[in-house]
């Protein structure tokens, strides 16, 4: 019932806050429903007994189809990642004006359990499903509460990602045709009867679908302007959250459909990944808007994922795990305090910063510890996901680990920059008459801060929760 | 062995964290005392484990595990032998000292910035102590990196000095530039050990063949490079000097950078299997030894004088390691952390009585007016100077012998440089206490000697620089009685068997060489002496080879213009145009491909009833054509007519 | 007669039907030619259903086989008859409001 509920909870609540009228009660009921949500994902990794997390009715029988939600470690992780990111990002805007907040909450929720499907599900159809449905309600938001271009980025950016997803549907119809029986489950896709030629460009209909969700250089371009234009609780979902999905299904549909084919091409793809992560780090490290230093910050980081994901390398796969978890806290943090900057100064370009650290201790002192973990320093969290990353690329072919290594350099250069001309220098007028970080925003980086440091000295706890999930990755390989 | 181990880092941390979190509220005199009390008793820990190691005592005590997956372990564990006692010592004890001056020095801060000021200074201790107690290369990795950030956080302190915060972040990224490569020797040895703990890795090193040990040295070394600043990665360091003046005698003399000599006193084994970089080590050191020396020279800040003085003795302690003089490289660590730490508290006190002026033209005759700063002061140049018997000659000595027994040129080069230390250590130290006075004194603001705080520290590190080096004596001169070298015996046993002999001199050699570069020495700090006396100072540039020297033989230059502007043009570049034009470009031009076709498309609907029914009658003749494949139209054409 | 010359016919018909629909701009003739093809087909179906009916006879005397066409041909009289009321009605109206039953003015769906 648990992977049910996980769904139901944000579906159910979401379409109920559209019939609110205060935004007042709409925050509040979404607050609730974020954290109830919180508390079945933190009960799914504490219970174990496997009946608990399946569930499986017939849905659409005619087509082969089964609603069939499962949970396994990384299911569970994504799940609480999911748990902990909404009620984070509601709390960090909760005094903010929002206008028309009912829809906006409604929107939030339902792409909330659009996100716990995709992290659930375990029949391609509903997959499918679901991806859509934490693509429709982000839509909403950024073309209704995004910026100046919403319309024009929004647009890109929906029909970009929806390339990606009819590729993958086509991939998934023909494929479920080959399979045993003509269905649409897992295990029976991984037996589908595929020639060589079939399988290599099915494996690409599906890559080409998560690599644009990721995204992966060179199909990244949507990613900045819509992170930039977007209302920043719907970035910080997006790139906390949905990036995670192209991740997940690599892990999920793509390794164990098409081990042959993952292997024959996994060059490639690093290839493009390596590439991805320094093209990414040299844009970063000149930017001026701080909303798109993040952004390609992320491409960078998300990147060297992509790239460990296809070492097959067991240090690695465990290495992406940790860090989709920590790259989510970490630059969900960076949202928050960019947002709460960018509320403050009216601005997001660096050059019209400076000296906030005089203005704004903690939201100065939260910045540097956001901005370290952002680079991987030890005792952070992304240090332990980076360290077997970079371990696993290392093994499988060490001139690319030296090559995607200099972006350890690169990080330094561009997040200390970016430190130094927010925080540091003497103030300008802009800045002259900042203020500190808002205390529901700091409560809410109070939190992540403290997952920051607890998943940097001992992340063992998420190591042994995904553990399953690398097991039967090796297995396949 | 004894558990007490943890408790070393762990008053640090716990000073971090009371300093940081209440910093609001705490007094200034609470904030020092915390800050001071949490090294203080580390040291008193560090102390009672030095002395277990005395008595045989040490271990590996693994306090939890970092992380464990199928393919690899790393525990959290602390390493105490005699390596890192003689570093907790180093660390916790200068350290201790330090925090005392600072409490004085830095009495002009608000207390918030004072509290974070000593937060970051306990904060640099923990991270040091893991590096040193760390029981494998990742618990070092992680202290490594750590320093560095302290480092970068002390260095930015005053951080409305945008200058400061370039000086800060280019010692962060450099020292990043190094930590990849130790990072990439870290995954090297993972990758054909499977472990990273250093009892595992050294028991492993059969299992490892001769490219793969001189890939790993290699690649540690360039670690050390970026935290020790040597050539090419040195010139953070003088920069560095941004920061607040105990910070330059804790971080950037005495105690971080020599993380490097560290590491490589630890993975002696691997280095001693690979000669190539054994020499390449001490090709480094000797050349960033005699480099900084020239640049030392002729610079006119007192704290720029001491960082290219301290990367020149770094270099020095590089030759020692590259040479297999490794209990030398670790004695001068140790002397050089005491005479370095008091000539930096020296010019601390300097800076602090002429009110934040550092340029030492505008010193002179300094003596009378700070009694105690000024004999402290002597005491440490003489010690790095080399005279005997102080500190520095006892170590610098080992050094140089040893060199001398791997080849003469080294050994030559060698005293030369030493020759140019005792030179500029002497021309900085005539030019700030000797000579006439080249200031104005403010009548409200008289140049007056430091307070207690920072006098204690100066003659505990002044005694140190002269008894120091005296756990060491030389076989020529006392038999028997160098105690530093039996302590460290175990930890360089691997190397030891492994070297080769080389014919040892004759102790009639050792004095007659000793002897001579005494005098030298001596000539050299008489001339500097009566030329810094005689000089006029001015504050115009200089020229010609002066010049050169003056600006640091333009290598800040070079680097800007060879590196850091061609790299920030490639990436604007990528910003401007590949990205924009490029990729975007073309996503975009897909997006005004299908606009374009639709348009055209589009005027096939013209509105014209006549042309719908054209073309709706000529698809329908299309239609009936392709329907009826030529063929049966034909038959069907043929039976009608 | 031979079937083929109602075949000739017919096409013939047909084809006037189409070059008038191509040709002309006037609504009325146009629907008219409209009018001509439908007959055209009318009649070759009336035609075929004889011939086929005259067949299916020769073998079994009392069989209705091929008789059903000719009943379609009154259906579709009925349906044309339909739809020419409310064509005239469509061209009626256009006359009223632009005076011109021209179909080039017919153009304003565009834009």
């Amino acid at each position: 019932m648990i992977p049910v509920l996980l769904i139901l909870i944000p579906l159910i609540t979401g379409l109920i806050t559209f019939a609110f009228s205060t935004a007042d009660s709409a925050k509040k009921i979404a607050l609730l429903s974020a954290v109830a949500t919180l508390v079945v994902a933190g009960w799914s990794v504490c219970c174990t007994p496997a009946s608990a997390l399946r569930f499986d009715i017939a849905w659409l029988p005619v087509m082969g189809s089964r609603f069939t939600l499962e949970m396994d470690g990384m299911s569970k992780m994504l799940c609480l990642l999911t748990g902990i990111s909404f009620p984070m990002i509601f709390l960090a805007i909760f005094r903010q004006e929002t206008k028309s907040a009912p829809a906006f909450f409604g929107w939030m929720l339902l792409s909330q359990a659009g996100l716990m499907g995709v992290f659930l599900a375990a029949d391609a159809l509903v997959f499918y499903f679901f991806w859509e449905l934490a693509l429709i309600p982000v839509y909403f938001l950024c073309s209704i509460w995004g910026g100046e271009r919403r319309i024009a980025v929004t647009f890109k950016f929906f029909i970009y990602t929806f390339l990606g997803s009819l590729l993958m549907l086509t991939g998934i119809i023909y494929l479920s045709y080959h399979s045993p029986g003509a269905s649409f489950a897992i295990e029976a896709l991984t037996k589908a009867a595929l020639s060589e030629t079939q399988r290599n460009g099915l494996f690409w209909l599906f890559f080409i679908a998560f690599a644009i969700k990721m995204p992966i250089f060179p199909l990244h371009t949507w990613q900045p302007d819509a992170y930039e234009e977007s209302p920043t609780a719907v970035t910080m979902v997006m790139s906390g959250i949905m990036v995670k999905m192209g991740l997940y299904a690599v892990v999920r549909w793509l390794l164990p459909v098409y081990p042959q084919s993952s292997a024959l091409y996994s060059d490639v793809i690093i290839a493009f990944s390596v590439i991805g992560i320094l093209y990414a780090s040299f844009i970063a490290m000149q930017q001026n808007n701080l909303k798109r230093l993040i952004a390609y910050s992320s491409i960078a980081h998300i990147g060297l994922m992509c790239a460990a994901l296809f070492t097959a390398q067991p240090s690695a796969y465990q290495g992406v795990m940790i860090q989709m978890f920590s790259h989510g806290i970490n630059v969900i943090g960076l949202w928050i305090i960019a947002d709460a900057i960018e509320k403050q100064l009216g601005t997001r370009l660096l050059s019209e910063m400076g000296g906030l650290a005089q203005k704004a201790p903690t939201l100065a002192i939260l910045l540097v510890i956001m901005g370290l973990a952002n680079v991987a320093l030890p005792l952070t969290n992304s240090f332990i996901g980076e360290f077997m990353m970079f371990n696993g690329l290392f093994r499988y072919n060490m001139v690319w680990a030296g090559v995607a290594g200099i972006s350890i350099i690169l990080a330094a250069v561009y997040t200390l920059r970016m430190i130094q001309k927010v925080l540091y220098g003497p103030l300008n007028p802009t800045t002259e008459t900042a203020t500190d970080i808002p205390a529901t925003a700091k409560w809410a980086l109070f939190v992540l801060v403290v997952l920051v440091i607890v998943g940097g000295v001992y992340p063992q706890p998420l190591i042994d929760l995904t553990n399953d999930t690398v097991q039967a990755l090796i297995t396949k390989h | 062995m004894s558990h007490l181990v943890f408790l070393v880092p762990l008053f640090p941390l716990l000073g971090f964290l009371i300093n940081g979190l209440g910093r609001n509220q705490l007094s200034k005199s609470s904030i020092g005392t915390i800050g001071t009390g949490a090294v203080l008793l580390s040291f008193l820990v560090s102390v009672r484990l030095f002395m277990q190691v005395l008595n045989g005592g040490g271990g590996v005590d693994t306090l939890f595990y970092l992380f464990q997956t199928t393919d690899l372990s790393v525990p959290f564990a602390f390493q105490v032998d005699a390596l890192s006692a003689l570093f907790l010592l180093i660390i916790t004890g200068i350290g201790t000292l330090i925090h005392l001056y600072s409490t004085a020095y830095m009495h002009e801060e608000s207390a918030p910035h004072f509290a974070r000021y000593f937060a970051y200074l306990n904060l640099f201790i923990f991270s040091m102590l893991l590096l040193v107690l760390g029981s494998g290369f990742v618990i070092m990795f992680i202290g490594w990196e750590g320093v560095g950030l302290c480092s970068y956080l002390l260095i930015g302190y005053w951080f409305k000095n945008n200058e400061y915060n370039y000086a800060a972040r280019k010692a962060f990224v450099m020292n990043r530039i190094g930590d990849l490569g130790f990072l990439l020797a870290i995954f090297w040895i993972i990758s054909k050990l499977g472990t990273t703990e250093y009892a595992q890795v050294f028991a492993g090193v059969n299992k490892l063949s001769a490219s793969d040990i001189t890939a790993i040295t290699l690649l540690l070394f360039v670690g050390a490079m970026g935290k020790s600043a040597q050539i090419p990665l040195y010139t953070w360091l003088p920069d560095a000097m941004a920061g607040p003046t105990p910070v330059s005698a804790l971080i950037h003399a005495a105690t971080m950078v020599t993380a490097g000599i560290y590491m490589i006193a630890r993975t002696n084994l691997l280095y001693t299997m690979a000669p190539f970089a054994q020499c390449v080590v001490a090709i480094t050191g000797l050349a960033t030894a005699l480099f900084a020396a020239t640049i030392a020279l002729r610079q006119n800040d007192i704290k720029k004088v001491l960082a290219y003085s301290t990367v020149s003795q770094l270099g020095y302690m590089f030759l020692g390691l590259g040479v297999g003089a490794y209990t030398g490289a670790v004695f001068h660590v140790m002397t050089h952390a005491f005479f370095k730490a008091l000539l930096f508290l020296g010019a601390g006190s300097v800076i602090h009585a002429m009110h934040h002026e550092q340029d030492i033209r505008k010193m002179g005759g300094l003596s009378k007016r700070l009694p105690h700063t000024h004999l402290t002061f002597l005491l440490g140049c003489l010690a790095i100077a080399g005279i005997p018997p102080l500190s520095g000659f006892f170590s610098k000595d080992e050094i140089l012998a040893a060199a001398f027994q791997a080849s003469p040129i080294y050994y030559i080069l060698g005293l030369a440089g030493a020759l140019m230390t005792a030179f500029y250590m002497f021309r900085l130290y005539t030019l700030t206490f000797l000579g006439e006075a080249r200031f104005h004194e403010d009548d409200h603001h008289p140049v007056h000697e430091s307070p207690w705080q920072m006098t204690v520290p100066l003659w505990i590190l002044g005694i140190l620089s002269v008894v120091g080096g005296w756990i060491g004596f030389p076989e020529w001169i006392l038999p028997n009685a160098h105690r530093l070298e039996s302590l460290l015996a175990p930890i360089f046993a691997g190397s030891t068997t492994l070297a080769t002999e080389h014919a040892h001199l004759t102790h009639s050699q050792e004095w007659m060489m000793t002897g001579g570069a005494t005098i030298a020495i001596i000539l050299a700090i008489v001339l500097a002496i009566r030329s810094s006396l005689r000089a006029k100072v001015d504050t115009e540039a200089a020229t010609g080879l002066a010049g050169i020297l003056e600006n640091k033989w333009y290598v800040d230059e070079i680097y800007d213009n060879a590196i850091v502007k061609p790299l920030q043009s490639f990436a604007d570049l990528l910003k401007n145009v590949i990205e924009k034009s490029g990729i975007d470009g073309l996503v975009n031009g897909v997006g005004k491909l299908v606009h374009y076709g639709s348009r055209q498309i589009r005027l096939v609907q013209s509105g014209q009833v006549g042309n719908y029914l054209l073309i709706m009658v000529l698809s329908m003749v299309v239609f009936f054509i392709i329907w009826f494949n030529d063929t049966s139209l034909m038959k069907l054409l043929h039976n009608i007519f | 007669m031979p079937i083929n010359y109602y075949i000739f016919f017919c096409l013939t018909l047909f084809s006037i039907g189409i070059v008038g629909v191509l040709t002309r701009r006037n609504a009325i003739i146009i629907f008219m030619c409209i009018e001509l093809m439908l007959n055209a087909v009318n009649l070759l179906l009336v035609a075929f259903s004889k011939m086929h009916h005259a067949a299916a006879v020769a073998a079994a005397p009392d069989t209705t086989v091929g008789g059903d066409g000719q009943i379609f041909v009154f259906f579709i009289m009925v349906v044309a008859a339909a739809e020419v009321s409310v064509g005239l009605a469509i061209i009626v109206m256009m006359y009223r409001n632009i005076h011109s039953v021209d179909i080039n003015f017919l153009n304003r769906l565009k834009n």
